[in-house]
């Protein structure tokens, strides 16, 4: 493929990714020490506890990006199977 | 048959109706005009209802309201102006007359629904909206289209005699026509709210939507995206507000879009599936019944239509300017088109309910509905769906289509007309979320709510912000494949159809075996007759007259004989 001459637009470059990741683990962690700062309310008990939207975010996702992943050999079909 | 007694403020419906008739006699800049003008034209109109009955007629023998008003009404209708606006400037450029003369004639059938103060013009408006909707998928212009608007059009028709089914039910049983608040507690009840789950893409037919909506052009679809389902929202308010069964179809709603987002390849797909899990927090909020989880169901479906269609119109963009849809096929068109990058990633968050988008505003209200009646399960579910959709809708369209790797694809970004249409949504997502105390003044009941308050900001951005992580960590799980999965819409497409065909071998063997038989008979028939009758035949035999005198004899002979010995 004849990929043209402006590929390496400064967003794809190994050290902008780098710097986008160490913004995005500095923002992340930053939101979970917030915490301490400022309160959040909690309706049921456990949604006060210290990063549990954090932690309840990151594990029902992955939890759902596994359950998907299972049910792909189940669902999956070539992108042409109703084709007649 | 039809009298119309009363007609202060014109029916804003038929204002798009009367546009719909325009656009294909006219041409030119008369044409655009009036897609450009019609609906705004109608938004003032919106605004010209005042609450209760307007207008009422005689129909058959029923007294029909076919304008009613309320703030809730009016909220819905005012969207469906303002995406019919936002949808012609971005389709009059690029879409055949008759898609655009269908999809106005599809949005007068939406605001129809919105006024309609009885069950006859519901369900007469419901109709209109069935038949032009499906227009625009066949518009869709190829072969795949055309079926996929046929299953449509089974699918829409099926609801729409199932909800006639239910309304002449009411009728008959109560004999009232109105539209009031009602529970699914007999048959004629349960037929109406499955007639009106199924135009909201319920299980178990949501597959209707991801079919049908990814086929039509890339214009049709952003129309297609704000109308159908928004009224099936907004029939629910009106008819089921509180009906318990509907908090767990909006849940079982809200995760099917996500898995099957998540399992998905086409980027509008993706996007028609996100549509399913966002109608679920609706519909569970209609289920919750309180007048803030109204509000919430009223303010998420506003928010929705204008960022759904903003998603719709960035991918549109792709397809209209690549040809192409399919994530495996794209990437890296961040280079070459900013504007429809920056609009889908703005439609992106505000689906995603992030601080500062319509969705965090809207959203919010329908979890601090459940939070209000102690669903503790509810809520935990919603909250952890907030999650699922930013990980599906939030950062997986706008990575696989604009960003992963670079696709070598260097396609022009946006015409004008699409880039205004976007950047008019892209404004209106973020304003709403800015100042969502002048929006909640236009919901149907008094909010007292503060959407803003610092903890509640940083909940959902640790959920959010770590929902984007977990995207990342497991990047290597949601490789993309040349792949479709498969849905509810299989027993229709492939079971069904192995059936019919099993069936009609089977009939044909049968009917093969008894022609044989009846040949076989008529055979058999044929050579006993010839063989009695034929040239060599018995009866066909020459008797010699010596024979037959020496019968006689015979028989002369025992007469006399019989006669002696008697």
């Amino acid at each position: 493929m004849n990929l043209p001459e402006y590929d390496d637009h400064w967003l794809a470059r190994p050290r902008t990714i780098r710097l986008l990741w160490f913004i995005f683990i500095a923002v992340l962690a930053l939101t979970v020490l917030a915490q301490a700062v400022i309160k959040v309310k909690g309706y049921f008990g456990i949604d006060s506890w210290f990063g549990f939207a954090a932690g309840f975010g990151f594990a029902c996702c992955a939890a759902m990006v596994v359950f998907a992943k299972a049910l792909g050999p189940l669902l999956k079909r070539d992108d042409h199977y109703y084709d007649d | 048959m039809i009298t119309i007694t009363m007609t202060e403020p014109f029916a804003p419906a038929l204002i798009l109706i009367a546009a719909a008739i325009l656009i294909g006699i006219t041409r030119g800049k008369l044409r655009s005009a009036v897609v450009l003008l019609a609906p705004l034209i109608t938004l003032w109109a919106v605004w010209q209802i005042p609450d209760g009955v307007v207008s009422t007629a005689r129909f058959l023998d029923y007294t029909i309201e076919p304008v009613e008003g309320s703030p809730l009404r009016r909220l819905f209708a005012t969207i469906f102006s303002i995406m019919a606006f936002a949808g012609g400037l971005y389709a009059y450029r690029h879409a055949r007359w008759y898609e655009l003369s269908a999809a106005f004639a599809y949005a007068a059938g939406a605001i129809g629904v919105c006024f309609a103060g009885d069950l006859i013009t519901l369900f007469l408006f419901w109709e209109l909206m069935a038949i032009f909707s499906t227009v625009i998928v066949w518009c869709g212009g190829t072969p795949a289209a055309r079926k996929a608007g046929i299953r449509y059009a089974m699918m829409h028709l099926l609801g729409g005699v199932i909800l006639k089914v239910g309304i002449e039910g009411v009728v008959v049983h109560t004999g009232s026509i109105d539209i009031q608040p009602m529970l699914a507690t007999n048959f004629d009840t349960w037929m109406i709210l499955i007639g009106v789950l199924i135009n909201a893409a319920a299980p178990p037919v949501s597959a209707w939507l991801a079919d049908a909506y990814p086929e039509s052009s890339p214009t049709g679809s952003v129309f297609l995206s704000a109308f159908t389902t928004k009224t099936a929202v907004l029939a629910l308010i009106l008819l089921f507000p509180g009906e318990p069964v509907l908090i767990g179809v909006g849940l079982y709603m809200v995760m099917y879009g996500i898995i099957y987002a998540l399992l998905e390849n086409d980027a509008r797909r993706i996007l028609a599936y996100s549509i399913v899990n966002q109608v679920g927090f609706m519909v569970c909020a209609v289920g919750i019944g309180t007048q803030m989880a109204l509000n919430g169901a009223a303010a998420h479906a506003f928010a929705h239509i204008i960022y759904k269609a903003l998603l719709f119109m960035s991918a549109g963009v792709v397809v209209y300017r690549t040809g192409k849809s399919k994530c495996t096929d794209l990437g890296g068109l961040f280079r070459t088109m900013p504007l429809t990058t920056i609009c889908g990633i703005i439609g992106a968050l505000s689906i995603s309910s992030f601080p500062l988008t319509s969705g965090f505003v809207t959203k919010t209200l329908i979890s601090q509905a459940a939070i209000d009646q102690g669903m503790a399960a509810v809520y935990f579910l919603l909250a952890a769906a907030s999650a699922g959709v930013f990980l599906h809708a939030g950062i997986k369209f706008p990575w696989f289509v604009f960003f992963q790797r670079d696709s070598g694809l260097r396609p022009k970004d946006a015409p004008w007309n699409m880039g205004a249409a976007m950047v008019l949504f892209s404004a209106l997502c973020i304003v709403m979320g800015l100042f969502p105390d002048a929006f909640y003044r236009l919901l149907p009941y008094p909010v007292d709510y503060h959407a803003y308050a610092p903890g509640k900001v940083l909940y959902y951005l640790q959920l959010l912000l770590f929902s984007g992580l977990a995207f990342f960590v497991m990047l290597p799980w949601l490789k993309r494949t040349p792949t479709i999965a498969l849905d509810t819409d299989w027993i229709y497409r492939v079971a069904l159809k192995k059936a019919v065909l099993w069936g009609a071998d089977l009939l044909g063997s049968a009917q093969d075996k008894l022609r044989h038989f009846a040949s076989a008979l008529l055979q058999a028939g044929l050579e006993r007759i010839h063989r009695h009758h034929g040239p060599e035949g018995i009866h066909a035999r020459t008797w010699q007259t010596g024979n037959m005198v020496l019968w006689v004899a015979i028989m002369l002979a025992s007469y006399l004989i019989l006669y002696y010995l008697l």
